[in-house]
């Protein structure tokens, strides 16, 4: 039977309603309100943990999300497993499992505990140090490095839960709510302010809802007696908001916050299902009030992590609000007045409290002498220069301090407890503040960082504002809301306040042993076992930036980010280094505050909406023709169609021979569309386009390059006039969004004196492509009226007519090289007309094809795709494109960058067509091209941009880049690969028609 | 996440826009005419500054139009927002 610590009942734990859960397979009871931490302290477990690189044993630290310590698996070996969760945080519910972490075979019997024994050989910088050589190795000491690193374990399968985002706008968010964050929020509602106060715990009060000290009083009235009513008062004000378990991760600019709010972590398993576990608060609030209040720090002594080794704040905490006893032989060690309050909780309770170590000479203030009248014995201006216990603490040995406070003298006195409550002062929660770009100053006599200048409407108000007093705290609040909230009188204005004035402080951020330095281990950040030795070897070391001191020790680099440590570790580096702290500053307080689950980052974004995707008007008929897709841009493109367990390569080969054969269709509807219109919208196209636009007649289309101001091609596309004023534009897949964006661009900020306007049509309209000998049939059966003849319907040219009812938009273009049409319809129309274009093209053994086959077709007629032949270096001349390219325009964009220097030099990489020598061998596209063998350094002429195997030809065809292309027709070169140099030759890139006599067939 | 205050559409969330690089430097109206560092002045050289820069910016997400602003790169602090055409304020 384990021993039962629960000392009293507590109004925030139900003792009727009793709960077991597991902890390293051993079945424990607590109550519910408990945390895990809480209810393993009062079954006497204190032993939780291992260190990350010594192992040694630690045990719970504190109460809350500063926790360094006790950082468990919850529920290990289930898809809701989730590793580092701050016992401190965790509430307890039927059937909750945890485990400890970073140990192996078990806590209790830890192997890596051996690397405490080896630590003399582990100085800070180890790795970087030891690892180094021969370089060659790394590999190795890689993968047992890898091995031994990290904490906890991650989920191997998916996540059952489901998590959520929402935008939130609110007048006035208050972050904490304890007793600063409520009279705040109560203010702020009261005067109509939309407001919204949100708290990490599931209790509002803070700290001040289990005060105890009798020498606080508001309204002649306990503080927690007052706050209570001032809860309870919340209830019913209007305009106010409250979401408790929620925890602000982010502050970003202009008060955007980012928070997550748990729904159901505390719940059992039953009940979580299909609830949305966390939801991500996007907040944007206009005032932001911060009520985060104050860490207590620890103090840094040699072997202070000891499991038993706690915050005074914490022993308080458990003793007063969870009705828990941390020790059954209590001692508290201090420096100011903090660690008597915790003493005195434990005293009025009947729990021993063995001593009082202060290393203060003394204080006058009340609760000192309270302490003192119930006999409890301290030790002024002494330190603990060691602690003994292994598992648990069993002693502490204490010496005098030297009036420097730099050294011990005297005798050693061996005091024997299993719980030592630590109080080194107060640090303000200033985390949020910094993130929000606002800065900090430091307070010399406080020893604080506070803030100082804030960068957007937010005030900071009670101890995260470094108000520890509540006259400060109520003083401060009155006239801090009156400002922010325009507002002449608060709640708050009559009500008398009193507290203890007294409130000495000696801080030593490091203190003396009598053992030098080096045989100590005065622990800093816990976590990451970073010790003042390793700080002060650092500093020797050369190492001055605090960021850099950070990094090279680890300090603060742990999942706790070195809530508890930060101050000691600045303070150590100052005092070693001889900089006032303020010059020192501090590291980046970097979000997320505490970590936040992928889930809740990632919200619904899950799956099949992790990315959108777009998908054509005829998307079902591809599916059920089983075609395969491919993705272009976010577009689901059909990228062959298979039958009968045919290859891609085989499909393809069946489907080019068809589309030159008979018929083709292919669906283009994901082209970008862009409508043109305006008086000037000629002009305008003129401008955009290399070539020239003003004399294409009205029913005619035109194929036109587009490039930067850079003089690199941009996009392509055939362009049509619809009318006198009226184009239509098409853009590539991929390229839609970014042409309109520039070319309205262009029209806004340097041309706004053209009349043009451009509207986005792409989601509009379906397009059918009919490629093929036979496609002039297959549309003449679908629209018989239609005079199809060369003469009526050239290449190039649009018609505008019916089919059926439905009006469609018809132009006779070609990217195949094969007679061929493009039929627009209304997006709604597009799956039928693809369906009347099968029936009516059967007899013709018309077959669909896909994007390769269409990426197949082209390359057999050299033209290119533009970022997939080009990639942001190619000018239309390196393209041997010089037709497209006006002498006459006096400007286009992009054109003044074709006669700079650089892009007129002949030996740029140009497109050119390359044929293997085996005509059986593809090329890979992508694969680097050589004129010399045996050459080393082996110069790079180029790579091959694209390839395949033409069915219509019977050979393997490529284009591809080559340095000086232009003028290598007919040249031996080579591809080398890694089994074998492929012999090409360079050839003319276009290889098939090369008279373009099929377009007219 | 700045809360930018569209000239068309009033205050938005940073994620609507999209930012445009430098303000002020105008497309020369007779691109043939400059000598090719002139040009390249034009096409390549931007300022970045740490302190108070002229900046472009588009609401992509929203009536897809472009606009000034005038913002202090070390603070994020938005000190102007002007339409295309109009003249930054003075100080």
């Amino acid at each position: 039977m384990t021993k039962n610590l629960r000392v009293k009942s507590s109004e925030y734990i139900d003792e009727t309603n009793r709960i077991s859960f597991k902890f390293n397979g051993k079945i424990y009871h607590g109550f519910k309100g408990d945390t895990l931490a809480s209810a393993l302290l009062a079954n006497d477990v204190h032993l939780v943990g291992r260190s990350f690189k010594y192992h040694r044993p630690r045990g719970i630290m504190t109460s809350g999300s500063e926790e360094p310590n006790a950082i468990v698996q919850i529920n290990p070996g289930t898809n809701r497993t989730e590793p580092n969760v701050r016992a401190t945080e965790v509430e307890i519910y039927e059937g909750l499992e945890a485990s400890s972490q970073n140990c192996w075979p078990s806590v209790e019997f830890d192997i890596g505990g051996i690397n405490n024994f080896l630590s003399p050989f582990f100085p800070a910088g180890f790795y970087y140090k030891t690892f180094m050589w021969p370089a060659s190795f790394w590999e190795k000491y890689e993968f047992f490095i890898r091995h031994s690193a990290g904490l906890g374990k991650s989920p191997t399968s998916s996540d059952p839960d489901i998590y959520d985002h929402r935008n939130v706008h609110c007048d006035v968010l208050v972050v904490g709510a304890g007793i600063s964050g409520i009279m705040a929020a109560k203010n702020a509602a009261k005067n109509n302010f939309k407001t919204l106060l949100v708290e990490e715990k599931n209790e509002l009060g803070g700290s001040t809802i289990f005060e105890n000290n009798e020498f606080n009083k508001i309204d002649n009235k306990s503080p927690s007696e007052w706050l209570k009513k001032e809860i309870e008062e919340l209830k019913s004000i209007k305009n106010l908001e409250i979401k408790t378990r929620t925890s602000v991760a982010a502050y970003h600019q202009y008060n955007y916050l980012l928070a997550r709010e748990n729904l159901t972590d505390h719940l059992e398993a039953k009940d979580k299902i299909n609830k949305i576990r966390q939801r991500l608060l996007k907040i944007r609030a206009k005032k932001v009030i911060l009520a985060t209040g104050a860490l207590e720090r620890p103090l840094i002594f040699n072997n202070n992590d000891r499991p038993g080794i706690m915050l005074s704040s914490a022993v308080k905490k458990y003793s007063e609000f969870f009705g828990v006893a941390c020790g059954s032989k209590n001692i508290f060690f201090t420096n100011n007045d903090s660690a008597y309050e915790g003493a005195l909780s434990l005293f009025n309770k009947g729990i021993n409290v063995e001593a009082i170590i202060d290393i203060r000479e003394q204080s006058e203030s009340k609760i000192v002498k309270k302490v003192k009248e119930a006999g409890i014995k301290i030790y002024w201006s002494h330190s603990i220069v060691d602690t003994t216990g292994y598992k648990r603490l069993n002693s502490v040995s204490i010496m005098k301090l030297s009036n420097d406070g730099t050294s011990v003298t005297g005798n050693k006195i061996s005091i024997s407890c299993d719980c030592l409550g630590v109080a080194g002062g107060w640090t303000p929660a200033v985390h949020l503040y910094t993130q929000s770009g606002s800065k900090l100053k430091f307070d010399e006599e406080k020893k604080v960082f506070l803030p100082n200048k804030n960068t957007s409407e937010q005030i900071s108000i009670g101890s995260c504002n470094g108000d520890f007093k509540l006259d400060e705290i109520f003083n401060n609040i009155k006239k801090k809301i009156k400002e922010m909230l325009n507002i002449n009188i608060t709640d708050f204005d009559n009500i008398k306040v009193e507290n203890d004035q007294e409130n000495s402080k000696r801080n030593i951020w490091l203190l003396p042993s009598d053992k030098t330095l080096g045989k100590t281990k005065p622990f800093v950040d816990y976590q990451n076992d970073a010790t003042a030795k390793d700080i002060k070897l650092a500093l020797r070391e050369g190492f001055r930036s605090i960021e850099h001191v950070k990094r090279y020790t680890t300090t603060g680099m742990g999942t706790d980010q070195g809530k508890l440590g930060n101050m000691h570790a600045l303070g150590i580096i100052a005092d070693t280094a001889g900089v006032k702290m303020g010059e020192l500053g501090t590291t980046t307080f970097r979000p997320p505050y505490t970590p936040l689950t992928f889930g809740t980052i990632v919200g619904r974004n899950v799956g099949k909406f992790f990315d959108i995707f777009r998908r054509t008007p005829m998307n079902d008929w591809h599916v059920e023709n089983k075609a395969e897709f491919e993705n272009v841009g976010q577009w689901k493109r059909a990228w062959y169609y298979p039958i009968n367990g045919e290859t891609m390569h085989q499909a393809v080969q069946r489907e080019s021979k068809a589309a030159r054969e008979s018929a083709g269709i292919l669906d283009a509807s994901t082209l970008g569309k862009i409508d043109i219109q305006g008086s000037d919208a000629s002009e305008f196209l003129n401008r955009v386009y290399t070539n020239a636009w003003s004399k294409l007649a009205i029913g005619k289309c035109r194929y036109g390059l587009m490039l930067n101001e850079d003089g690199m091609v941009y996009d392509d596309g055939v362009t049509t006039r619809l009318g006198e004023n009226h184009y239509i534009m098409s853009t590539t897949t991929g390229g839609a969004a970014n042409v309109l964006g520039k070319l309205e661009d262009y029209l806004q900020t340097e041309w706004p004196e053209l009349d043009v306007y451009l509207t986005s049509v792409t989601d509009h309209y379906a397009t059918v492509s009919l490629c093929g000998p036979n496609s002039k049939k297959i549309l003449k059966k679908i629209i018989p009226d239609l005079d199809l003849s060369d003469e009526n319907f050239p290449h190039m040219s649009f018609k505008e007519t019916n089919i059926g009812n439905i009006q469609c938009r018809i132009m006779r273009i070609s990217f195949t090289g094969e007679h061929s049409y493009e039929i627009n319809v209304q997006a709604s129309y597009g799956k039928d007309l693809w369906e009347k274009c099968m029936q009516a093209g059967n007899e013709f053994n018309i077959t669909p094809y896909g994007t390769e086959t269409m990426h197949l077709l082209r390359a057999e007629k050299g033209f290119i795709i533009v970022g997939q032949d080009t990639d942001g270096t190619m000018t239309p001349i390196d393209l041997q494109m010089d037709w497209i390219v006006s002498k006459k325009k006096y400007d286009f964009i992009g054109k003044r960058s074709l006669y700079r220097s650089d892009t007129m030099r002949e030996d740029r990489k140009q497109l050119v067509g390359l044929l293997t020598d085996d005509p059986n061998i593809i090329l890979e596209e992508g694969a680097q091209i050589v004129s010399k063998l045996n050459q080393n350094p082996v110069e790079m002429l180029g790579h091959v941009t694209s390839s395949y195997f033409s069915p219509n030809l019977n050979k393997s065809i490529a284009l591809a880049v080559v340095r000086g292309g232009k003028d290598m027709m007919g040249k031996k070169l080579f591809v080398p690969m890694e089994d074998k140099n492929i012999n090409v030759t360079v050839a003319n890139p276009v290889f098939y028609d090369e008279k373009n006599e099929r377009l007219n067939a | 996440m700045f809360l930018i205050n569209c000239p068309y559409c009033g205050e938005r969330d940073q994620q609507e826009f999209k930012a445009g690089g430098e303000a002020h430097i105008e497309r020369p109206k007779q691109p043939t005419e400059l000598s090719d560092d002139e040009w390249a002045e034009y096409l390549f050289m931007r300022k970045n500054i740490k302190g108070v820069q002229f900046e472009r910016w588009n609401h992509a997400h929203g009536c897809r139009k472009w606009f000034n602003m005038v913002r202090d790169t070390s603070s994020d602090e938005i000190k102007a927002i002007y339409k295309m055409g109009e003249k930054p304020p003075s100080q």
